[in-house]
């Protein structure tokens, strides 16, 4: 099977108790750094570690993330993440609700990209349960979900600006995303954690309002990303501070579980749309764009045309939107699927997004386990940082482009 | 005793100036920055959040003043005073039109430079005196950033020097008069004098000292209240320096361009004076909310490989045109 070999990818030597006791950077705390120098006292003029407490309240750690860094002047020695201070137990809390009731989870996992995690647990049930989804409403989970992408990856460039002190791009970033967000708001109620993406189909059907909606909206993209490649990419500091920094290679990054844009921009182009098709996605006519270089730029690159290959989907879907039902007509309030296991596998924005379910035969999950890209992308971060600046550390953490409740879960 | 009283006067006029322009400026940034991302900015306390400065600064005031444990207390009472009281200091020989300055003194470009480096003092005094591990680094950055930049400054501005045969603010403006503006001579020196002056303000694309998404508030992490609050106007009053200077020795100073000045009456010099000097604070905040930040590293590759030999090329060949032309 495919997801076995799917679930020891994750490098299972980052889990957070062994950074906790094992790891020396942490054991070092400035508090006892004292007690060292006094142990050797003709070490005055010693070099020593300059041990930076990087978070878990910091302005770009996107997050509760926190990183214990050691430096050497500007340059870094040695970079330990320390996870676990947005941890809500989704998994274990899973297992204990009903069926349905384990989506509105999801949305708090990956907050910017809420469509596609709502996606792999409807459809991961859908296979347990062994329920035939409506074409409809295919359509509208594959449109919704690009839209998602596209907004989640206008947040990462308004972000990743910021990181570097392009502040501007923050909220220009931001600007575009609310457009996307209002098209949310008119099909399903909420701005952020949407739901919308249920068990057997969609919550609602779109309203020709979000259809207008979002062919306006995709008749300005191409003329705002032009701005943006204008503000940004061209610029002389922004290529200084990306180009090149935090490179790794396709065989680290296969190594490490990395997937997603992070992946791509390393010459890999893997993308579950196309190498594992589902949904309707073979339906439609996209690229995967690759990079070959795997550094903070190139991952700009990839984020920057894959919000150009959402939109071809996005239109495409809306153009082709078979008639019929949204919904599943008669769903049962209790499934129970039959006993057995699944692993659903799907292309986010941040990577590859998988659900495992184990069903039991009763109402609830007996097992569920979320891989979340966030979590393999964050894990070689150590790797890329080292020999790198201060400052870039936080351009190649923001190139990562986690959620920490995506990390965390 | 009329010195003394003079003294007084002086200072007290200077100061309520330079405060009221530094909290126009705080206020200026606020609403350009959000002119530039498609926001409002302040727009709630007074009409056109005018006062919302004023609102920040009484509330910073008030706030409760909070001392590292481990701090060095002299060191970390001294340096936001230092801060603001040293581009404070350098603008008593600023003169804003042809009789209207605090006091003109032969080397005043000198004095004003030497007090323009001394901010580098308190942010490295503020970095270390805060015990803070952020501080620490952005102090470090700043004493590194400010070899890598003042060399390159002083030597751009030397061929102005140069050619004006004096160091007098007042009598650079009154050669400009005579002749041109200086930045028709040296158009390169302005361009270098520009990049310099905006990293001496420590402002973006150049904060690395206060970088905010790498050392959260680098040098003034520690810093609350009032003391945060002398950094922040230090910060303004530093800008409105280094604007001075280049108003005064590239553009003109007060003077109104294809006119003849001597019959234009002293408030519309100073008019025109401001107004040049709000244009290049326009032009830093441009810079500000435009570009991403500079890396420690590149910053210094670039004053030295770059900004230092094209000051020089610029220095030896006004002196050969002044030699010649002698």
């Amino acid at each position: 099977m495919s997801h076995d070999t799917q679930i020891k990818k994750e490098p299972s030597n980052l889990s957070s108790k062994q950074f906790r006791t094992d790891s020396p950077l942490i054991d070092q705390i400035p508090g006892r750094k004292r007690q060292i120098l006094r142990e050797s006292p003709e070490s005055e003029l010693k070099m020593e570690e300059f041990l930076l407490n990087v978070g878990p309240q910091h302005p770009s750690t996107h997050g509760v993330l926190r990183l214990v860094v050691a430096l050497e002047g500007e340059v870094i020695k040695r970079c330990d993440p320390d996870l676990g201070y947005l941890h809500r137990t989704f998994e274990k809390i899973s297992e204990s609700r009903s069926y349905q009731q384990i989506v509105p989870f999801t949305d708090r996992m990956d907050y910017l990209g809420s469509m596609n995690a709502n996606w792999g647990v409807a459809v991961a049930v859908e296979k347990l349960a062994k329920i035939e989804v409506p074409e409809r409403a295919e359509y509208l989970r594959v449109i919704v979900s690009e839209l998602n992408r596209i907004a989640s990856h206008l947040m990462w460039m308004g972000a990743f600006g910021a990181d570097i002190g392009a502040v501007t791009a923050f909220l220009y970033g931001f600007r575009e995303r609310e457009l996307i967000l209002d098209m949310f708001e008119e099909i399903c109620g909420s701005r952020l954690t949407y739901g919308y993406i249920r068990v057997g189909g969609v919550a609602e059907d779109i309203t020709p309002k979000f259809d207008k909606l979002v062919r306006e909206f995709l008749d300005i993209l191409p003329a705002k990303l032009e701005d943006y490649h204008n503000l940004i990419t061209g610029n002389p500091i922004f290529l200084e501070r990306t180009r090149g920094v935090g490179a790794i290679t396709l065989e680290e990054a296969i190594s490490y579980g990395v997937t997603g844009p992070m992946l791509k921009a390393c010459g890999m182009p893997w993308d579950l749309r196309k190498e594992e098709p589902y949904s309707v996605y073979p339906k439609f006519d996209f690229d995967i764009p690759v990079y070959y270089n795997g550094d903070c730029f190139d991952r700009f690159r990839v984020r920057m045309d894959e919000m150009v290959e959402s939109a071809k989907i996005v239109i495409q879907a809306l153009d082709g939107l078979p008639e019929g039902d949204y919904k599943v007509k008669k769903l049962a309030r209790n499934i129970k699927p039959p006993v057995g296991d699944v692993y659903v596998r799907q292309e986010a924005p941040r990577g590859e997004y998988g659900v495992y379910m184990e069903s039991d035969g009763s109402t609830k999950p007996n097992r569920v386990k979320y891989r979340t890209p966030s979590f393999s992308n964050l894990s070689i971060l150590p790797l890329m940082t080292v020999g790198w600046k201060i400052a870039d550390l936080v351009a190649i953490l923001g190139s990562v482009d986690i959620v920490l409740g995506d990390v965390d879960r | 005793m009329e010195i003394l009283l003079f003294g007084i006067i002086g200072v007290v006029v200077l100061f309520s100036v330079i405060a009221l322009n530094a909290l126009i400026l705080v206020y200026m940034e606020r609403k350009v920055s959000a002119w530039m991302q498609s926001r409002l900015g302040p727009n709630r306390v007074g009409p056109f959040g005018l006062f919302q400065t004023t609102a920040d600064i009484v509330k910073l005031i008030l706030k409760e003043n909070i001392r590292n444990d481990q701090s060095d207390k002299v060191i970390y009472f001294l340096a936001p005073i230092l801060a603001f009281v040293a581009p404070f200091a350098a603008f008593v020989t600023v003169p804003i039109a042809n009789t209207i300055g605090i006091r003109d003194l032969d080397m005043g470009a000198v004095y004003i430079f030497a007090l323009g480096s001394s901010v580098i003092f308190s942010i490295i005094w503020a970095g270390y005196g805060s015990n803070s591990r952020y501080a620490l680094i952005g102090a470090m950055r700043s004493a590194a950033q400010m070899v890598s930049y003042e060399v390159p400054m002083i030597t751009a501005v030397l061929g102005v020097f140069l050619i004006a045969g004096s160091l007098s603010m007042r009598e650079i403006v009154t050669m400009q008069a005579n002749q041109t503006w200086f930045i028709v001579y040296q158009p390169l020196g302005f361009i270098l004098f520009l990049i310099a002056g905006t990293a001496e303000a420590n402002r973006a694309p150049f904060d690395l000292p206060e970088a905010e998404s790498e050392l959260v508030a680098g040098f003034h992490t520690e810093y609350t209240g009032l003391k945060f609050a002398f950094f922040f106007l230090g910060e303004y009053a530093a800008m409105l320096v280094s604007c001075c200077l280049i108003v005064l020795l590239f553009l003109g100073g007060w003077l109104v361009p294809f006119v003849d000045n001597s019959i234009i009456p002293a408030w519309i010099h100073i008019t025109v004076f401001m107004i040049k000097v709000y244009l290049m604070i326009f032009l830093m905040m441009w810079f500000r909310w435009t570009f991403p930040r500079m890396r420690v590293d590149h910053l210094m590759g670039f004053g030295w490989k770059v900004l230092l030999p094209l000051a020089f090329i610029n220095l030896v060949a006004t002196g050969a045109v002044v030699l010649i032309l002698k």
